[in-house]
């Protein structure tokens, strides 16, 4: 990798990883989905410090192109982490189920107290 | 079938609707002059217009539609939280007849069953069901009768009884939020509820809600993989009841 290619991917690696702890600091951004970009941002700044790192994993894993094996787990990465938020968006669509439900059957006691009360009075 | 005394605050008609304001004032006001100590509650899931509704039946209005199994079981948390011992649940469409509700109440009792399922098929169907859909209940039907070792016919009827036992099992939050049908039959199987079918009368239904387009791919879908899973052996066991309000 030249050196200017480097330099860009150390860059850009501080820059996620600034990003990312600054979003959390700010509570943008909560801990339990933090570690999973601090780790991308781990991933860019090891390869980008670790030439060989690459060229290692990519004879280990019988690819011919370097660039491949980064496409590889980009692609494996996004999997994952799409298949994360559709876990987490289940979880909250029946939290959000049950508040609603929670809500409605509050509403109607509240209403049926209301006029049992306006009665006696 | 006669009234009985005791079903007063023991037995809650529950009737989810979702933009039924055309049939629901008709089948509320039927029921409650053929069973007057029956209590009825309607859980409104988000209809565009509130429904209007004869004096003394109790609604319960989700802020916007959340599905017919999530309706049903605000129903079922309802009724759990007020100490209703038996639910009966049927469609707002007026697809079921509410002069068969004693007929979930005496199997509910007399047979000691925890979940009564209507059938149309060992009852009467008033309309000709269109044979792909025929077929699907058959495939589910079928399905069902061989996981709960019972004959099961008609796994899609919205025309159900059920016990407290049934109730703390389907608040504890794996009843499904959309279609609650074959599934929910296994599940209740394996989570150790006695099932139970009767014959029920069932008419064309009057909704357009349902089984139209994309949505009946959707179904099949999602009734093979619920059921799959169900199969899969995830035993519920009846928990307690769920606290909060009395």
């Amino acid at each position: 990798m030249p050196l200017k290619q480097q330099l860009i991917a150390i860059a850009v690696a501080a820059g996620l990883l600034a990003f990312i702890i600054e979003a959390v600091r700010r509570r943008k951004l909560r801990e339990e989905y933090a570690w999973l970009w601090l780790l991308v941002g781990a991933v860019i700044g090891l390869l980008s410090l670790w030439q060989d790192l690459l060229g290692t994993i990519t004879r280990f894993l019988g690819i011919q192109l370097p660039v491949n094996t980064v496409f590889f787990f980009g692609i494996a990465f996004i999997v994952f982490i799409n298949l994360h938020f559709t876990i987490k968006i289940s979880r909250l669509t029946d939290q959000v189920k049950r508040l609603t439900q929670e809500l409605a059957l509050l509403d109607e006691r509240v209403g049926r107290e209301t006029r049992d009360g306006d009665g006696e009075t | 079938m006669a009234e009985r005394k005791q079903d007063r605050n023991r037995v809650l008609v529950v009737i989810p609707a979702y933009n039924e304001e055309k049939t629901l004032g008709h089948l509320t006001r039927e029921i409650a002059r053929v069973y007057p100590r029956l209590d009825i509650l309607v859980v409104d899931d988000g209809s565009n217009v509130p429904p209007p509704l004869p004096d003394g039946i109790a609604v319960v209005r989700h802020p916007f539609n959340l599905g017919d199994g999530a309706a049903r079981q605000t129903g079922f948390l309802y009724a759990l939280r007020r100490g209703y011992e038996f639910v009966i649940h049927l469609d707002a469409d007026r697809q079921h007849t509410p002069r068969e509700i004693p007929v979930f109440l005496d199997a509910l009792e007399g047979t000691g069953a925890d979940l009564v399922v209507g059938s149309r098929f060992i009852g009467s169907c008033t309309y000709r069901v269109p044979a792909a859909r025929r077929l699907g209940m058959m495939i589910f039907g079928l399905t069902c009768s061989v996981f709960t070792g019972k004959r099961i016919t008609d796994p899609t009827n919205g025309f159900r009884g059920m016990n407290r036992k049934t109730l703390r099992l389907y608040t504890r939050g794996f009843y499904p939020q959309h279609f609650p049908d074959a599934d929910v039959i296994i599940s209740s199987h394996y989570g150790g509820l006695r099932i139970v079918e009767v014959p029920v009368t069932v008419g064309p239904t009057r909704s357009v809600n349902l089984h139209r387009g994309w949505k009946i791919l959707y179904y099949i879908y999602k009734m093979f993989l619920s059921t799959f899973v169900a199969i899969l052996g995830r035993r519920e066991k009846p928990a307690k009841e769920p606290g909060g309000a009395p």
